[in-house]
């Protein structure tokens, strides 16, 4: 009897344990960013980081000013996402209430299958194809731009998105569909009227999580944005995101010097928004639910 | 003739037969009344007069229902204007998650029934006349999904006649409601009575017995009997329905 409880005892504890591992670790993350990324602003102003315009972390002197950085990620976020909000709207509506039966099947197998997709063979893609193109369309120097980012990043956020609001859309109650189509609405006004409305808030998470996907998100940036760190004045010019800095500087840096430090505190910059943005969506996600 | 005559009507879920041969009857202006024990085929009857039932896959029906004298089965029958013309009214009160006032102007704009300038006041008389009006009068913005239930459920109803139905048909409207918001709602029927042709299904025989003028009883898919509701409830002319409404089954 006795063992019994101290068996059920431990196991509580272990299972209570792995539910907090997920908090213990984005608290330890958290804190090695600040530990490494604070020290850097007593040697650099905070003022010249976020509002200096030229990110030159190796010449003499050197410069860490990240605004191109942080405009470099917006531009290609914002990109994406005004590709992929129309497109992922339509085809969760598509699959939650149009498609039928095996139609349905298969496009939200596809759909997984390309969640699955490793984001070295979607940037890839994006390397070979799509930048050669969009340089001979607008007859460019360069194909690799905050364009070819944004098409690759809303490929690579869709099926985040369309997931998250199928499952919306998916949610509203039967009866406020009976109920439109009891008073004479076409299948098309009450999708429009009546179930997206309901389902806004599930929306608008998907919005959220899918710009949190976007901004974060490093393979494919790296690969097809051309990173030149330049503040952008149009989507067809070369950029370079927070994340790709990182990402290809913190292989060569050495470490202790300035450098390193700023490139820390980069990551502090980039883990607070996605951290804000993920803070929105979750509160959408609750709204939806009172 | 009647407003709504049902004949020979048959009707399948799958392999299961669900109405049997079902003929009747339905006066213009005048609250009819459809009892019976749950599963009794009741509602899938009222669900076939707005073609509600074409939602489910696997239907069949067979046979006739006139509406004013034309079959809404047939092929080439308009189902929009039909679920304009004969309303309904759930067992759940379901006003959508939008605000009072776009509840009941949502079937205006659907039909193009009133200019944009108009609205607003079609939408007052609509709740006016469920008695809705003065209780959410300063609140026609917020969210219809904050009323009580017997308010959503009066909601429900102006929702309805604000696309100027000529049939209502109402699906248990009130077993979701305690006795007193039931009362008002029963109040409000008799009503509607006067302008619209009412078709109530419920398993409450005091609330047929109350409210209604006719009353058929249906059991096992059959239309048992149809009659005067006096008649029904205090002559029964088959021994089944007797025992029903005296509660010896059901």
């Amino acid at each position: 009897m006795n063992l019994k409880k101290i068996r059920e005892f431990i196991i509580e504890r272990l299972i209570f344990l792995g539910g907090m591992a997920s908090i213990i670790f984005v608290i330890l993350i958290f804190a090695f960013l600040l530990k490494e990324g604070l020290p850097f602003f007593r040697i650099y102003p905070l003022k010249d980081f976020l509002g200096g315009r030229f990110w030159y972390p190796i010449s003499e002197p050197v410069q860490f000013g990240i605004k191109p950085l942080i405009l470099g990620s917006l531009i290609v976020t914002g990109g994406a996402i005004l590709i992929v909000v129309p497109l992922g709207l339509a085809t969760a509506i598509f699959i939650a209430e149009i498609a039928r039966g095996k139609t349905k099947e298969i496009l939200k197998c596809s759909i997984e299958f390309l969640e699955t997709t490793p984001s070295v063979v979607i940037g890839f893609i994006g390397l070979v194809v799509l930048a050669p193109f969009i340089r001979k369309v607008f007859s460019l120097p360069t194909g690799l731009t905050a364009l070819c980012g944004s098409i690759m990043l809303a490929i690579m956020s869709t099926p985040t998105v369309v997931s998250i609001m199928e499952d919306a859309i998916t949610a509203v109650p039967k009866v406020y569909k009976e109920a439109a189509l009891a008073i004479g609405a076409t299948h098309w006004q009450t999708i429009w009227r009546v179930i997206l409305p309901a389902a806004s808030s599930g929306i608008m998470a998907a919005v959220m999580l899918g710009i949190g996907r976007c901004i974060g998100e490093t393979m494919v940036v790296l690969m097809v944005t051309g990173n030149a760190a330049v503040i952008p004045k149009t989507l067809l010019q070369p950029v370079r995101t927070l994340t790709a800095t990182i990402a290809s500087e913190m292989g060569e840096v050495v470490q202790g010097s300035e450098h390193y430090f700023a490139l820390f505190a980069l990551g502090i910059i980039l883990f607070s928004l996605s951290f804000i943005v993920n803070l929105i969506a979750d509160f959408f996600i609750h709204k939806g639910v009172k | 003739m009647g407003k709504i005559i049902a004949k020979n009507l048959d009707f399948y879920y799958k392999d299961f037969q669900a109405l049997k041969n079902i003929n009747l009857e339905i006066s213009e202006k005048k609250i009819t009344a459809i009892i019976g024990p749950s599963g009794c085929g009741k509602s899938t009857l009222l669900r076939c007069f707005n073609r509600m039932n074409d939602l489910i896959e696997g239907i069949r029906l067979e046979g006739e229902i006139l509406i004013d004298g034309v079959n809404i089965y047939r092929d080439d029958s308009d189902l929009l204007f039909l679920r304009k013309k004969v309303g309904m009214v759930f067992q759940r009160p379901n006003p959508f998650a939008l605000s009072i006032y776009e509840n009941i102007a949502f079937g205006l704009k659907i039909h193009n029934m009133a200019k944009r300038k108009e609205i607003p006041k079609i939408v007052e008389d609509c709740l006016n006349s469920v008695h809705l009006l003065d209780e959410v009068r300063d609140r026609l913005n917020t969210s219809a999904l904050k009323l009580s239930l017997e308010q959503k459920q009066r909601l429900c109803i102006a929702r309805t006649l604000a696309v100027k139905p000529e049939v209502i048909l109402m699906d248990e409207p009130c077993s979701a409601l305690d006795p007193l918001a039931t009362l008002k709602i029963e109040e409000l029927m008799q009503e509607l009575r006067k302008d619209y042709t009412i078709v109530i299904v419920t398993h409450n025989m005091q609330q047929a017995a109350r409210v209604s003028d006719e009353t058929g009883f249906m059991l096992l898919g059959e239309l048992v009997e149809f009659g005067k509701t006096q008649d029904i409830f205090t002559r029964p002319g088959d021994k089944r329905t007797e025992d029903y409404i005296t509660g010896r089954f059901g």
